[in-house]
């Protein structure tokens, strides 16, 4: 176990370099100065100009900036954005947020996808198992914009169950809302995946020997089928929560919660190279993390996954 | 050298049933791609899907067609936000306007091609790049595949939405073809990888070793032998995808950073009808309608494929 977590951690390493490198090389390679920014429109003055360069090390070969870049990033400082403050500082203070609003996301995925594609996987061909795939569909085909600001319509302005937009972003009853939106599409493909998953394993012969040997239904399903069903839903849920954190910009962008992506979409409109880069290093940190715990976590569901 | 094997075979069944049984029809043996599109013929979801994706087609090449209307042209003194009249079919005011005094209608006929060249050519692109890499990857292997792996391992790192806002935050003046640049350069990956894997698995089949002894060249191999056996699952993967690029297109313009104001998109209708959401939920109605008919038509048609390509997961 504890070589295998070890080889996983070595095996991270060149993808965090090179994903880090390529958002580097991405942001400072592609055309369009980001101290220009600025001045607005007005052109820059070139002495000005320079000196900001010279004091933020922007004029050295690209190189020597990154390797500096992947200095500081080992030691935790995720660089300084334009008007002084660390990077650091701007993503601990918008992550628990961004966090919350995720977790919320995820736990509503889990618990109604799974439950959603629990039922229309046993009762396969019959009207919820329909009903399912047709609103897994819709789910899926409408964009996300669209249905933040469908709910936003129906519920915040005509219902008035909830405040149409968050008025106070770590009031955890005010996200419900840009939390469903945010699962909305997970929840559709776990659903399907489930459903798939369940009503391929039901003819597996381990289930026939579980009904066989006499088990309640209730132990076949929770301890034999839904188990071994969850595979393929746990290798999709680890690609989602980095997702989740990255989908965030247009659901916190549409009820206003003063997240990660709402601090990163700021930066990307300001231009501020160095703080999209910090954000997005940090972001390919969460989401290379999720990776190796599922990795972990497919042992627990199959046995047959070795450590090796 | 021609399949010599099918061949046979496909002679050789017929032949046998005649023997026992007197009556049946000769029923040539179809090949995979003709078997899926026997299939897909009687499936009504596959022809509606169709259907609705050659319409967007058409409006994509020819909107002229269906409106005489320029989308460009806003009348804000006497069509500030006018209401819909339902009953004017295809004539301006059917959809009503929007914010400038444009007709939505005019407008959500011409945002058809920003999205439809977008979805088709960032596929294509994402398609052809994907796929030679993962031949590559899958048929020789060492060190070449572990190249072409680890960099995919890389990109996977990156989420879709936030590698494309990086890209496209460097180009000043956005048009469609720096939104496709982007997605093709952070998408390919996923189909490197699909390709990669049916390649390793047809490699090994009795056939290729036949080319092979019978003295085959490489690329002889690859293209006659390997890509036909191998393309299934990557068709598959690629028509779903493409309703969700489609989608990554208009949640990209509707941030903002995706399309440009002279390009008429749905996202930056949505965009701009957001501000008005209360006093006129038209304005986002019908363009948001439009994008979420085209992405469902898309999705429908790779289900529908799928189930043909790969009977196994039905």
């Amino acid at each position: 176990m504890g070589r295998f977590v070890a080889r996983r951690l070595l095996q991270m390493i060149p993808v965090f370099l090179g994903t880090t490198a390529l958002i580097f090389f991405m942001v400072h390679l592609l055309p369009g100065d980001p101290l220009a920014a600025l001045w607005g429109d007005k052109a820059p003055d070139p002495v000005q100009l320079a000196a900001l360069k010279h004091q933020q090390g922007l004029d050295q070969p690209l190189l020597q900036q990154y390797l500096s870049y992947m200095g500081n990033l080992l030691t935790g400082d995720f660089g300084t954005s334009l008007d002084g403050r660390p990077v650091l500082d701007k993503i601990t203070d918008a992550l628990p947020v961004t966090v919350r609003l995720a977790l919320f996301a995820f736990a509503i995925e889990i618990v109604v996808g799974i439950a959603i594609g629990l039922f229309s996987g046993l009762r396969r061909g019959k009207l919820f198992d329909k009903g399912t795939l047709v609103l897994t569909l819709l789910l899926i085909a409408i964009p996300v914009p669209v249905l933040g600001f469908v709910v936003q319509t129906v519920f915040g302005q005509n219902l008035k169950w909830v405040t149409p937009t968050v008025q106070d972003s770590n009031d955890i009853t005010q996200l419900v809302l840009p939390a469903v939106v945010l699962g909305s599409l997970s929840l559709a493909y776990v659903a399907r995946l489930t459903r798939t998953s369940i009503a391929e394993n039901i003819k597996a012969d381990y289930v026939r020997t579980a009904v066989a040997k006499g088990l309640p239904r209730r132990k076949v399903i929770g301890t034999h089928l839904l188990r071994n069903s969850m595979i393929p839903v746990v290798t999709y849920l680890g690609t989602d929560l980095g997702n989740l954190m990255a989908g965030a910009i247009v659901t916190e962008g549409i009820f206003n919660v003063q997240g990660v992506g709402h601090a990163l979409y700021q930066a990307i409109n300001m231009k501020e190279g160095a703080t999209v880069s910090g954000f997005v290093a940090f972001l390919v940190l969460v989401y290379l993390a999720a990776g190796l715990i599922v990795d972990l976590l497919y042992a627990v569901l199959d046995p047959r996954i070795r450590y090796a | 050298m021609p399949d010599l094997t099918e061949k046979k075979t496909s002679g050789d069944i017929p032949a046998q049933r005649t023997a026992d049984a007197p009556a049946p029809k000769q029923e040539k043996a179809r090949s995979l791609g003709s078997d899926a599109w026997h299939d897909l013929r009687r499936k009504p979801i596959f022809v509606i899907s169709a259907l609705l994706i050659l319409l967007l087609v058409v409006i994509a090449i020819a909107p002229g067609l269906f409106t005489s209307v320029d989308p460009r042209a806003g009348d804000l003194r006497n069509h500030y936000l006018t209401k819909p009249n339902y009953g004017s079919f295809f004539q301006a005011d059917w959809f009503g306007y929007d914010l400038q005094g444009r007709s939505i209608y005019a407008r959500v006929i011409y945002g058809a091609r920003a999205s439809v060249v977008v979805g088709i050519c960032v596929t294509a692109g994402v398609t052809i790049l994907g796929g030679i890499t993962g031949m590559l990857a899958g048929y020789f292997g060492g060190w070449i595949d572990t190249i072409i792996s680890r960099v995919t391992d890389i990109f996977f790192g990156i989420p879709l939405l936030l590698g494309a806002l990086v890209i496209l935050n460097a180009f000043t003046e956005r048009t469609i073809w720096s939104v496709v640049f982007a997605l093709v350069a952070l998408g390919w990956t996923q189909m490197t990888r699909v390709m990669r894997g049916s390649v390793i698995t047809v490699k090994q089949a009795d056939f290729v070793t036949a080319a092979k002894a019978l003295g085959a060249g490489t690329t002889r191999i690859l293209f006659k032998h390997i890509l036909p056996n191998a393309i299934a699952p990557v068709i598959v993967v690629a028509t779903i995808a493409l309703g969700g690029y489609i989608a990554t297109e208009a949640t990209l313009s509707f941030l903002g950073i995706g399309l440009q104001d002279p390009t008429i998109s749905w996202g930056i209708d949505i965009n701009s009808a957001q501000k008005v959401i209360r006093t006129a939920p038209f304005a986002l109605f019908f363009p948001a309608g439009m994008l979420s008919l085209t992405v469902l038509a898309f999705i429908m048609l790779g289900d529908a494929v799928r189930d043909a390509l790969d009977p196994k997961l039905r």
